[in-house]
């Protein structure tokens, strides 16, 4: 072992109540960075889970239509003029086909698929309900969200003039798999469907409102034969929606929202989450750095003779003050897999306390490895940094005064 | 060649920053490889930091001391240190061993300092300075568990490690009894004669003085007399 680590390692084993200190000081600060850390991401991670479990990252739609003035205002010719907004139609995207081989090519994209979405009503008997008619391709949807694995009965399954319906349509209507279903839309164009399954996507409004059908049906149903209303994109990294949302608006001349558009309530949320826990673990981290200063500046003073001593007997500064730097370094390591145990103890027995009805946890925790890593690395390089000062200070001392006085 | 091993040429060290203390007033004498010195004078006449200003752990206010022909004084602070450490042994008054560390690991601590890596080299190196002061039972005990006198002769190992030219002792049997200071002196003794290794010993024993090749002996940070030691009167045919 080189010198510098046994001397270390040595002094470290020698101030047992110090190296206590410091380890505890240190085991606490990175449970706080991972406990809070896990919670949070965890807790994050659920919500937008949740959010993305209903929606598209991005979708794209053909801009609103708008009227053009014939006359500029500010033309040569004075004119006042009203311009009313016109009602919105549901239209088709002009040639989808070639804008989804566009939009496939964009980097970031992972799938997408063409739908057909639109208002109807769907009756029974004398019942009567607005529903958002979805006219999908199921292997293409399922890869943007995922309502298969959400289905309570039946399956899913939108071939011919089958239908998906959500548990609360269901409900309202006493319907089952087997049933039939009308749906009607404007200009009295109307359809049975037979249900094939039943979702529960864990959102009531979807629920309630959502009939999938296939994109044929749909096509026909709301009058857009061989058309298609809009196109839902999936993206690699949900947080570069935005700016892929962006490419795309640019490349295709559609309309292009994403998810974060459509949360920017959400989104603030979370990041304001993020900068108060950033707060947090810099102020841990600091506190943390401090002690072990504060601890090692009383051991370098306790010390000193020995420092003395060994600088007299040749050893060089550099070597005088890497041994601290080490001290440190063993203290921040040492101390953050300790932290790091402490800190997913409490995050795991918390997530237990959270519990939903089923006894499932209401989210769960996010401890990786990368969390683990993170918390290390700030640990050792805390520690090392907290030792600079110290180690100086040792560097400093002259051997003449400790050996002249004892 | 030069065969001063040090040689000190009119050298003044004060302290102080506002009221300036003279302490050694144009001290200049020379060392000759192998010699037996004894450096004798009253409390506060200025031995120690004499010794300090030959051992190289400071620097003196006036005046050079060259070392092996080479003025100390123009060595930047890491090529002093180096130069020390392989060319002067220090035995101190109070021991000074590092506690945390066994007696073998004490007598190494000057080489692995100076090269950072243990090697078998210098743990045979260590296990031999230990069995010639006659310790080689206690190789592994830890050094706060020896006695005064087994300390300060792992003290003298320790200093010999780097097999120095020249050993610079603070009363290293100041703290011991009769006995077990005669042992240490016998050592130094010995080893002085065995291997060449040149000594300068601060005492304040006249009988351990006494038995030194030569006496120098400090008053007022003067040097007052330089002579020969009854030793060396003794031995003089002889060597």
């Amino acid at each position: 072992m080189p010198f510098e680590w046994l001397v270390a390692i040595r002094y470290l084993r020698e101030g047992r109540v110090q190296s206590l200190l410091i380890l505890a000081g240190m085991a606490v600060g990175v449970g706080v960075i991972v406990f809070l850390s896990a919670l949070i991401s965890g807790l994050q991670v659920s919500l937008i889970d949740r959010t993305l479990g209903t929606q598209a990252h991005i979708v794209l739609r053909r801009p609103d239509e708008m009227p053009r003035p014939l006359l500029e205002r500010d033309g040569p010719v004075d004119v006042t003029s009203h311009v009313e907004r016109p009602a919105q139609r549901l239209r088709s995207i002009l040639q989808w086909q070639q804008m989804i081989d566009s939009v496939e090519r964009v980097p970031g994209v992972l799938a997408l698929t063409p739908t057909v979405t639109g208002a109807a009503f769907a009756r029974q008997g004398s019942a009567n309900r607005a529903v958002l008619v979805r006219g999908v391709e199921p292997a293409g949807f399922a890869r943007i969200i995922d309502v298969s694995s959400k289905v309570i009965a039946g399956r899913f399954d939108v071939a011919g003039t089958d239908a998906v319906i959500g548990s609360e349509l269901a409900n309202a209507f006493g319907l089952t798999v087997g049933d039939k279903l009308r749906l009607s839309a404007a200009d009295d164009r109307s359809d049975v469907f037979t249900i094939r399954g039943i979702f529960d996507i864990g959102n009531k409004d979807a629920n309630e409102r959502w009939v999938f059908v296939s994109l044929r049906s749909a096509q026909t149903l709301l009058d857009l034969v061989g058309g298609v209303s809009t196109i839902e994109v999936k993206v690699a990294d949900i947080f570069s929606a935005e700016s892929i949302a962006g490419q795309l608006s640019a490349r295709t001349g559609l309309e292009a929202d994403s998810w974060m558009k459509t949360n920017t309530q959400l989104l603030v949320g979370l990041r304001s989450q993020n900068s108060s826990s950033y707060m947090i673990q810099v102020f841990v981290i600091i506190a943390v750095a401090l002690g072990i200063a504060s601890v090692l500046v009383v051991s370098v003073v306790q010390k000193s003779r020995e420092i003395g001593i060994l600088k007299a007997i040749g050893t060089p500064t550099r070597r005088i003050i890497r041994i601290f730097l080490i001290e440190g370094a063993l203290v921040g390591l040492a101390g953050s897999v300790l932290g790091v145990a402490l800190g997913a103890v409490l995050a795991l027995f918390f997530s237990r306390l959270a519990t939903n009805p089923d006894g499932s946890a209401t989210f769960p925790v996010d401890l990786n490895l990368a969390l683990f890593l993170r918390a290390s690395i700030i640990a050792t390089v805390t520690g090392v940094a907290a030792a600079v000062a110290p180690a100086h200070r040792a560097a400093r001392l002259n051997p003449v005064d400790v050996i002249r006085y004892g | 060649m030069d065969d001063h091993l040090l040689q000190l040429e009119n050298v003044t060290k004060d302290y102080g920053d506002r009221v300036i203390t003279r302490v050694l007033h144009g001290i200049s004498f020379t060392l000759a490889p192998g010699e037996f010195t004894a450096l004798i004078g009253p409390s506060g006449s200025g031995k120690s930091t004499l010794l300090h200003l030959l051992g190289l752990l400071d620097r003196p206010t006036s005046g050079r001391i060259l070392l092996r022909g080479c003025d100390t004084g123009e060595l930047g602070q890491r090529t002093l240190g180096r130069f020390r450490g392989h060319t002067i042994g220090f035995v101190f008054q109070f021991h000074h061993l590092l506690p945390a560390f066994t007696a073998a690991e004490n007598v190494m601590m000057p080489i692995l300092a100076d090269r950072g890596r243990p090697d078998d080299e210098m743990r045979r190196r260590a296990a031999g300075l230990l069995e010639r002061v006659g310790l080689s039972d206690r190789l592994h005990s830890r050094v706060t568990e020896l006695s005064g006198g087994q300390q300060q002769r792992v003290a003298v190992a320790r200093a010999l490690a780097m097999t120095p030219a020249l050993v610079l002792a603070d009363e290293p049997t100041g703290n011991l009894d009769t006995q077990s200071g005669d042992q240490v002196f016998a050592l130094l003794r010995h080893f002085n004669r065995e291997q060449g290794t040149a000594f300068l010993i601060v005492t304040h024993d006249p009988r351990l003085a006494a038995r030194c090749d030569r006496v120098i002996e400090l008053v007022d940070g003067r040097i007052t007399s330089d002579r020969a030691g009854a030793a060396a009167r003794t031995h003089a045919p002889s060597s």
